[in-house]
């Protein structure tokens, strides 16, 4: 018990370290190039963060769920698209971990990771899917040689080109329905990345994640065999919700620290003086507040649940309805916090080049309307909850 | 094989699971979402399914092990009908 307490004490001063020193100096030039965060990532792979929620046995740092989250948060604070390219990591990662199943490819493959501290994109999304991910068009295909090939077709790929590994939903082999989808680990070895477009979007853009049609061959080794819908429920999309919420949650508390450090400035010139900025600040907190509540109590549910016999009530359709309301929720809330800085701020938060600025925050808060887009999860929940008794 | 129960179920799922094969050509255990049910789909089966019997289905039992088969549907039909919350 206290030698995990220390682990992810450890664990968390180094990735406040990191976000502070690297993160956080190099977050505009990021964001100004659309270049991925070559010096965070670095940093993060020499405090051997990138295998963090790998248990010790594979050698990994062991640490808990609830301090990977908050290292999320931490990074989004200093520059989101670290932030975002951690947590979609530790996504796929506890994926693996999950569901491995004593597979003696994967546990051997966690130890490569833990050792070499490798960077695992995910191949999900595909052109003609419409965004649902529980169906895949793109198949396993056996090569003819005993090893196996795929070949898709993905509107976006984040990081994949600086990615060590690329985990992929496929369908299970050429003649297996949409939705009978497995994923497969292929190395960036095994792989071949044609460009398929640009990353220059309004925000989040040093996760550098333009299409690509996505050619890989690799042994039968590397399908992960848990059927991907039980990962799904279990890990993939309550994981993704609340740990890219940790990270938008970051990104409206560093909008709401800029709007605080501007009222306090103000006041501070004028002690005693009225400060109507205060209150209008002091709208912006209660959101805030209530933000940070909704992510904590997701995260708490997910534990719960995830330590439930069989993880029992992650299969359920109520706990889909309850990440997928955190994601909505994280949606709504982040923008409109960082908005709500720049009316209290003003032209100060208008500008690129001011201590004030939240322009970066607000284009990054976005994506979390499109992260899944808020559309299709409210076509999702639309049928859930006609059949769901208690939300 | 009159079995009243998987008859309904074989009804329901014929009008809503959209299947691309005949209902009737599928065994009583086999895996409907491997045979292309999707989860859109499975929300309609279940709320036909509770039209069909006249039931309620508890949360704990809205997952998709529940409705992954007929089999499994009849099994869960009859937990409900035998123990009513």
């Amino acid at each position: 018990m206290t030698v995990e307490v220390d682990a992810d004490q450890a664990f968390r001063a180094s990735i406040r370290r990191i976000a502070d020193d690297v993160a956080r100096a190099h977050a505009d030039g990021v964001d100004r190039e659309a270049r991925f965060p070559t010096e965070a990532v670095g940093a993060l792979r020499e405090a051997r963060a990138l295998s963090a929620l790998v248990p010790e046995e594979f050698g990994g740092g062991g640490v808990s769920l609830e301090a990977v989250a908050r290292a999320c948060h931490d990074l989004g604070r200093a520059c989101a698209a670290t932030g975002m390219i951690f947590a979609m990591h530790q996504i796929q990662v506890a994926t693996i971990v999950r569901h491995l199943d004593g597979s003696p490819w994967f546990q051997d493959y966690l130890g490569e990771l833990c050792r070499d501290q490798r960077l695992i994109a995910s191949v999900t999304s595909e052109v003609g899917t419409g965004g649902d991910m529980s169906r895949s068009i793109a198949a396993v295909t056996p090569a003819g040689d005993g090893e196996l090939t795929l070949e898709k077709n993905a509107p976006t790929v984040s990081y994949g080109a600086h990615s060590d590994d690329l985990l992929t939903t496929v369908r299970r082999a050429p003649e297996a329905e949409a939705s009978d989808q497995v994923m497969v680990l292929h190395r960036a070895s095994q792989t071949e990345l044609e460009p398929a477009g640009t990353w220059d979007t309004i925000g989040m853009r040093g996760t550098c994640s333009p299409g690509f049609l996505v050619r890989a061959r690799f042994s039968a080794d590397q399908v992960l065999a848990a059927p991907f819908s039980k990962m799904m429920n279990e890990s993939i999309v309550p994981l993704s919700h609340i740990l890219w919420s940790h990270v938008w949650l970051g990104v409206a508390t560093d909008a709401f620290e800029r709007g605080r450090s501007f009222v306090r400035a103000s006041a501070r010139r004028t002690p005693g003086a009225p400060v109507p900025a205060a209150h209008a600040l002091s709208r912006v907190m209660a959101e805030l507040s209530m933000f940070r509540s909704d992510v904590a109590s997701a995260l708490a549910d997910f534990r719960a649940w995830s330590d439930a016999p069989d993880r029992e009530p992650l299969s359920t359709m109520v706990s889909v309805l309850r990440f997928n309301n955190l994601k909505l929720a994280a949606s709504e809330h982040a923008p409109r916090i960082c908005s709500g800085v720049l009316e209290v701020v003003g032209i100060m938060a208008y500008k690129n080049d001011s201590p004030y600025g939240v322009g970066r925050h607000m284009r990054d808060a976005l994506s979390a309307r499109l992260m899944v887009a808020n559309e299709r999860i409210h076509a999702i929940d639309a049928s859930l909850l006609m059949i769901a008794k208690e939300v | 094989m009159t079995d009243p129960i998987r008859d309904d179920i074989r009804r329901v799922l014929a009008e809503h699971a959209r299947l691309p094969a005949d209902v009737q050509s599928i065994p009583d255990a086999a895996d409907l979402f491997a045979a292309g049910m999707t989860s859109h789909a499975s929300v309609n089966v279940m709320l036909a399914l509770e039209d069909t019997f006249d039931v309620e289905f508890p949360d704990a039992m809205l997952k998709r092990s529940v409705f992954e088969s007929v089999d499994s549907i009849a099994v869960a039909l009859q937990q409900i009908k035998v123990s009513p919350e």
